[in-house]
């Protein structure tokens, strides 16, 4: 049985993404006992999904590295991973929640050897990779997972798969009779952090994503940038294993749009200028790409980076929103539509087709826990009806990890000042 | 009409936008416009276009009064759609082409060779009479719209469509003489009337002599 010690001057933070971490990290090293709780088996949420950072090109693994460091050497934090929040009930600063584990199958004997994953024989898609790749039925998440313990995933279980797992394992990790938890404990303020979802590309029917291997969405390409991704960092046509020399960056692909999200997402265009330096960095000048957009937002700082691709001569800006997209016989896509400066039509054939796409709040106001107050756009708003439940990073608003964890500092202050008037109160 | 023309010019002077939204039906829809132009890549007829929709609302914006409501454009519209479907802003583009077409009628502005102008009108007059569309006449007048020659030309070749339509009831040659009727003919003149006179109303509210 898992046992968390709290109490109502305890700090929940639900989602371990790079906005709940912060959160967490932060309100722990004032003090204050927080429990995190997140739902994959590991910690770093989107951000260890993604290759590289705007605008400098540096690596997530660098900042996710620190975060980790923080979290093991904190004794305040507790971390539950394969854990869901599912109730709330109580009061600003006398909460109870009931949060449900999953069984990892996979104690804290593991090693992260991997003599497991070599055994089992069962292959499935990888969440990590957006299932463009496999992975084992006895897997680490990705390469820095935090906790470094492997996972059994339950389709295993019951089969010959998991004792083959039980017999490789030298250090009697693997615990096939782990079972699912429900766990409940008091705390005196939440964190929501429950980030983004990419929108679902096949909803934005004329674009094809369903039904042309060729187009896909900005986050599977940054999947497949990544050395240690599903291509090995190759940027390849996914129907024929082709380079990919002439791709197509769609703009505002399910944002803005009274049909998709209302909402600007805000980090596509500088994801997009990023991803273009992948193909540049790839092909040199033998890369082509065309950017399809309606008005591109590359605010402040970003500028500087934005004049820098703009200036690359392999790169062309085509201010338009893109009709539709056709496939030829070569399964290239072809983008159509009409350029805005000249009203020329155009119907341009490419390797590989990605969308920008948009974020996606994870708020189901339907099966929150407790009643919030949501702006149009699904977002968690700012308010006082909340109680003592504060919003963090992309479950308040589309932001890069740069205004997350901005965002999540603030949050975590506010639920800081909860506690502590609990903490007065009691004195 | 040529005095409608002057005075709306009068009127709206600098602002042909501001002319749009009060005058054209959804024509307040017009500022909305980003300039994407999803509409104009989406629409089937786009190429045929000699000012896509976007090109329309853009240029509406730049006052190009005159450019606009004498444009064969406008009448190219087929409504189907496709246009509001995409639009990520839902402009009710469709609409708003119809209302053009139908504010630059009024005004007599349109281009006087424009074949969709001349069938709307056929197709108006021919309804009128009987409160249904006499599909035999209305179908000889389009034949015969760009002369005699030209019309048996047309009527010949689609002889065949002609019988097919015949032998299963879809037309009725005895049509030629009358056609029938709504069942109730006055009560339609009467609606017709009405709406004739709350557009009348409409057209004062916003035209040349409102608020002066």
């Amino acid at each position: 049985m898992t046992a968390v010690v709290a109490t109502n001057e305890t700090i929940l933070v639900v989602g371990g993404g790079i906005s709940g971490m912060t959160a967490a990290l932060e309100a722990a090293e004032t003090g204050k006992r927080v429990v995190l709780v997140e739902k994959r088996p590991y910690l770093g949420g989107r951000v260890s999904q993604l290759y590289k950072y705007f605008p400098k090109l540096c690596f997530p693994t660098c900042g996710l590295e620190i975060n980790q460091r923080r979290a093991k050497q904190n004794p305040n934090l507790t971390i539950l991973t394969m854990a869901e929040v599912t109730g709330l009930t109580g009061d600003k600063g006398n909460y109870r929640a009931t949060v449900k584990l999953s069984p990892r199958y996979v104690n804290a004997n593991c090693t992260a050897c991997g003599d497991c994953a070599k055994a089992v024989t069962a292959e499935f898609d990888d969440e990590h990779n957006y299932g463009l790749g496999k992975r084992k039925g006895a897997y680490l998440p990705y390469r820095m997972a935090h906790p470094a313990r492997y996972v059994l995933d339950p389709a295993i279980i019951g089969t010959p798969d998991a004792e083959r797992a039980k017999a490789a394992c030298r250090y009697d990790a693997i615990d096939l009779d782990m079972q699912e938890e429900t766990i409940d404990f008091p705390c005196g303020a939440v964190i929501w952090a429950t980030g983004w979802k990419p929108y679902d590309a096949a909803k934005i029917q004329p674009y094809g994503y369903d039904r042309f291997p060729n187009v896909i969405t900005s986050v599977e390409f940054e999947r497949m940038a990544d050395p240690t991704g599903p291509t090995g960092g190759k940027l390849v046509r996914p129907s024929d294993g082709k380079e990919a020399k002439k791709v197509a960056f769609i703009q505002c692909a399910g944002s803005r749009d009274r049909n998709h999200l209302l909402h600007c997402s805000r980090i596509c265009c500088m994801a997009s200028f990023k991803q273009c330096t992948y193909v540049i960095d790839a092909f040199g000048t033998d890369a082509r790409i065309n950017v399809y957009y309606i008005d591109l937002r590359a605010i402040d700082r970003f500028e500087d980076f934005y004049q820098k691709v703009r200036a690359n001569q392999n790169i062309t800006f085509i201010k338009s929103k893109p009709a539709s997209i056709t496939q030829d016989k070569d399964g290239s896509p072809v983008v159509h539509g009409v350029d805005t400066e000249g009203y020329q039509r155009f119907a341009e054939p490419h390797d590989l087709v990605v969308l920008a796409i948009g974020m996606e709040p994870s708020v189901d106001p339907a099966s929150f826990p407790v009643p919030i107050v949501l702006n149009r756009e699904g977002f968690i708003e700012t308010d006082s009806a909340n109680g003592g439940v504060f919003a963090a990073g992309g479950a308040a608003d589309a932001l890069d990890v740069n205004r997350a964890v901005q965002h999540a500092t603030g949050a975590a202050l506010r639920a800081i000042q909860v506690v502590n008037s609990v903490a007065r109160a009691e004195v | 009409m040529g005095e409608l023309n002057t005075a709306m010019i009068e009127r709206y002077r600098n602002s042909f936008l501001k002319e749009v939204e009060a005058n054209v039906e959804e024509g307040e829809w017009v500022k909305m416009c980003m300039q994407c132009g999803v509409c104009s890549g989406s629409c089937p007829l786009g190429k045929f276009w000699e000012h896509p929709p976007q090109e329309i609302f853009m240029m509406i914006r730049a006052g190009k009064r005159e450019a606009v409501l004498q444009s064969e454009s406008v009448w190219m519209c087929t409504s189907c759609y496709n246009c509001i479907v995409r639009c990520p802003r839902e402009l009710p583009i469709t609409h708003i082409m119809h209302g053009l077409a139908h504010y630059a009628k009024r005004l007599g502005l349109v281009p006087k060779t424009n074949p969709t102008a001349k069938f709307a009108q056929m197709f108006w007059d021919n309804l009128m009479v009987k409160g249904r569309v006499n599909e035999l006449k209305l179908g000889l007048a389009l034949y015969f719209m760009n002369g005699f020659g030209d019309g048996i030309k047309v009527a010949l070749k689609n002889q065949k469509l002609g019988m097919a339509m015949m032998k299963t009831g879809r037309m009725n040659p005895k049509e030629a003489f009358g056609g029938h009727a709504v069942k109730d003919l006055a009560g339609f003149h009467k609606v017709l009337k009405k709406a004739q006179e709350l557009e009348d109303a409409r057209i004062a509210q916003n035209g040349p002599s409102a608020g002066a």
